[in-house]
């Protein structure tokens, strides 16, 4: 026996190393046919990394202090300005950081899509659906919170619009919101304790939940673009025939897509870190001033489409509050996926044209829910806002009547089937048509 | 003792029993960490009055102070502004400031104690903005009819020179006046009118 061996026996007396490893990495069969979409998972374990890392360095220059310094500049504002100009390789830090935070909603919303399209939260997914969707939250809160330590006019006054959100609720709003802000104002007061969540407690929640989300699905084992579980036909071993283990087979395909990602990244960060003005909006760039709005503020790209929505429901009955249900509830309802598809196929290419049409009605109006969020509001913008919005939750709560008995003409295999190249790049042209469509339609109202 | 049945009356009560009182142990322990969250001593204190020098302010021009941390306004309203407040009334939410977003002493037209000088805290009621003045009439993007007012950038509410809220848009209530008095012609304090 070798030393290494004998090594591993004895961590394995004391811990179940091997175990852990076979059940999780090198013995857990993952169907063999997944494709494209199937990158964004492990992408968004490698965006939380860099996040935490480039986080953790820039605590130790970052100063979460609304005051006044003695140039008149806030301590926050300014101590990002210096990790920016005077730490070595701050700004590089600092940009992996805000690019990271867009480019983690870009996989993650990637990531939901193939659920989507595959059904992959239907029975017994249902749990992998809820924690996933609950890391979604967590993200939002994260992101939300993280954009207000560098402390500019955006900073701010988003932080300023979404903390008054909560004031609308009936009797408690007012309170509830003094209570998160600890102040009557977004102070000093709020940039610390989000500092403090930001840094410590939604990161633990986040990285429980990535766990739990983990955990659950390897218990009930991945689903693939076929729908087809591959645990009802096994070998002989017990090995599903249609499994290959995920290492070392995924292992080097998701390192070929890291390679492909991290170029892009690496692109952003370099070339494009303010995006335009979409990764980093140009009013932050100004300190926060408590007495004056910014003339168009609107939240980073990833919350667009929610705040559309926002926006799109009038105040009546003297309380503004329905536009904030309306947010909350087009985040929530995305966990009851689940319960709202009846379908009796999961992956869209089993499924009829029902599904299929509404499917890109839905693209198109998140993505054009996304694009008005982030324009400033006209009576014919608000009007469009309307219709989008409707046709969010009709996709939604539409479900379970559109979806049942809609079925393609192919039967769902027994087996997956290989994956069809040509098929798959039409698809993906649809959905870049689509949303190139939305884009254009966006910009001309 | 194996012999012995287990009475499990007796089992439930004490589970139901423990988790009660670790339930009120850990409601009482969550207390001082939910409180902390509330504005700390020094932040309720902040809240003084502030003392304004108004004899500079010329008709038509507006200036911002801050009180508790918010912008406040002074405007000073030309004749014809004030002239002109009642033509609005029919587009307005609540023209005779009904809801209670104002002391005593301002519920009238121009929600203010002398009609020329409006103070008014400059926090949409929407979702707390700051919104622009703009006292320009009838522009392009506010259209014919505007008379003067204040815009809100973040969500399109739209006030009058009372900083009453128009009907249709986001914000569901008229903008706050704060209770304020007037120490002299020329001083005035804000945040206090006793």
């Amino acid at each position: 026996m070798s030393k290494g061996q004998k090594l591993l026996n004895w961590i394995d007396d004391r811990f179940p190393l091997s175990s852990m490893l076979k059940e999780h990495v090198t013995e857990y069969y993952a169907p063999k046919n997944f494709n494209f979409w199937y990158f964004f998972g492990s992408l968004a374990m490698l965006v939380l990394v860099i996040q935490i890392v480039t986080g953790i360095f820039l605590t130790m220059n970052y100063k979460p202090d609304g005051t006044l310094n003695g140039a008149g500049i806030p301590v926050a504002f300014a101590s990002v300005e210096y990790i920016m100009r005077d730490v070595a390789g701050g700004w590089i830090i600092r940009y992996m950081h805000s690019t990271g935070a867009s480019m983690f909603f870009v996989v993650v919303y990637l990531h939901m899509f193939r659920g989507l399209i595959y059904g992959s939260y239907k029975q017994p997914r249902e749990l992998v659906w809820v924690f996933g969707c609950l890391i979604f939250l967590c993200l939002m809160a994260e992101a939300f919170m993280g954009y207000l330590l560098p402390w500019g006019q955006m900073s701010f006054w988003g932080a300023q619009v979404i903390v008054n959100l909560f004031g609308s609720i009936p009797v408690i709003g007012p309170d509830l919101s003094v209570w998160i802000r600890g102040d009557f104002v977004v102070s000093d007061a709020t940039l610390n304790r989000f500092f403090a969540l930001h840094v410590i407690a939604v990161p633990l929640v986040l990285l429980a939940l990535v766990v739990a989300h983990l955990i659950a699905l390897h218990e009930v084992g991945s689903n693939n673009p076929d729908g087809v579980e591959i645990k009802k036909l096994k070998d002989e071993k017990g090995i599903p025939l249609d499994g290959i283990p995920f290492h070392p087979y995924y292992t080097v395909k998701d390192i070929f897509g890291v390679a492909v990602f991290l170029i892009v990244f690496s692109a952003i960060v370099f070339f494009l870190p303010e995006m335009g003005g979409y990764f980093l909006e140009h009013p932050n760039f100004d300190q926060a001033d408590p007495l004056k709005t910014p003339p168009h503020i609107a939240p980073v790209w990833y919350f667009t489409p929610f705040y559309a929505i926002l926006r799109a429901i009038p105040s009546f009955l003297g309380t503004q509050v329905w536009g904030v249900i309306g947010m909350g509830a087009a985040v929530v309802v995305i966990a009851f996926l689940p319960w709202l598809d009846r379908s009796p196929v999961k992956s869209i290419r089993y499924r009829g044209p029902k599904f299929k049409f509404m499917l890109v009605l839905f693209i198109i109006a998140f993505i054009g829910l996304g694009m008005l969020g982030a324009m400033p509001p006209t009576a014919g913008r608000t009007l469009i806002s309307q219709i989008l919005s409707f046709i969010y939750f009709a996709f939604f709560l539409g479900m379970p009547f559109y979806t049942k008995n809609d079925v393609g003409s192919v039967p769902v295999p027994t087996r997956v089937t290989e994956t069809n190249g040509k098929r798959q790049l039409q698809f993906l042209v649809l959905v870049a048509v689509t949303i190139i469509a939305a884009y254009l339609f966006g910009t001309n109202v | 003792m194996s012999e012995q049945q287990v009475d499990t009356g007796r089992r439930r009560f004490l589970t139901v029993a423990t988790s009660a009182v670790g339930g009120v142990a850990v409601a009482g322990v969550a207390t001082p960490f939910l409180m902390s969250f509330f504005p700390s001593e020094r932040a309720k204190a902040a809240g003084a009055p502030v003392e304004v020098d108004i004899s500079k302010l010329e008709p038509g021009q507006k200036i911002n102070v801050e009180w508790r941390g918010k912008p406040v306004w002074l405007l000073s309203r030309t004749k014809q502004q004030v002239a002109d407040l009642p033509k609005n009334d029919p587009k307005l939410v609540d023209p005779k400031s009904e809801v209670d977003q104002q002391p005593k002493y301002c519920q009238n037209e121009g929600r203010s104690i002398k009609p020329e000088l409006l103070v008014a805290v400059g926090i949409c009621t929407h979702l707390g903005c700051s919104p622009t003045f703009r006292p320009d009439l009838a522009p392009a993007d506010l259209g014919p009819e505007w008379l003067g007012g204040f815009y809100c950038p973040c969500h399109g509410s739209k006030f009058d020179l009372a900083a009453r809220v128009f009907k249709g848009v986001p914000a569901p209530k008229n903008l706050e006046i704060p209770p304020h008095k007037y120490l002299s012609d020329t001083r005035l304090l804000i945040g206090d009118d006793k």
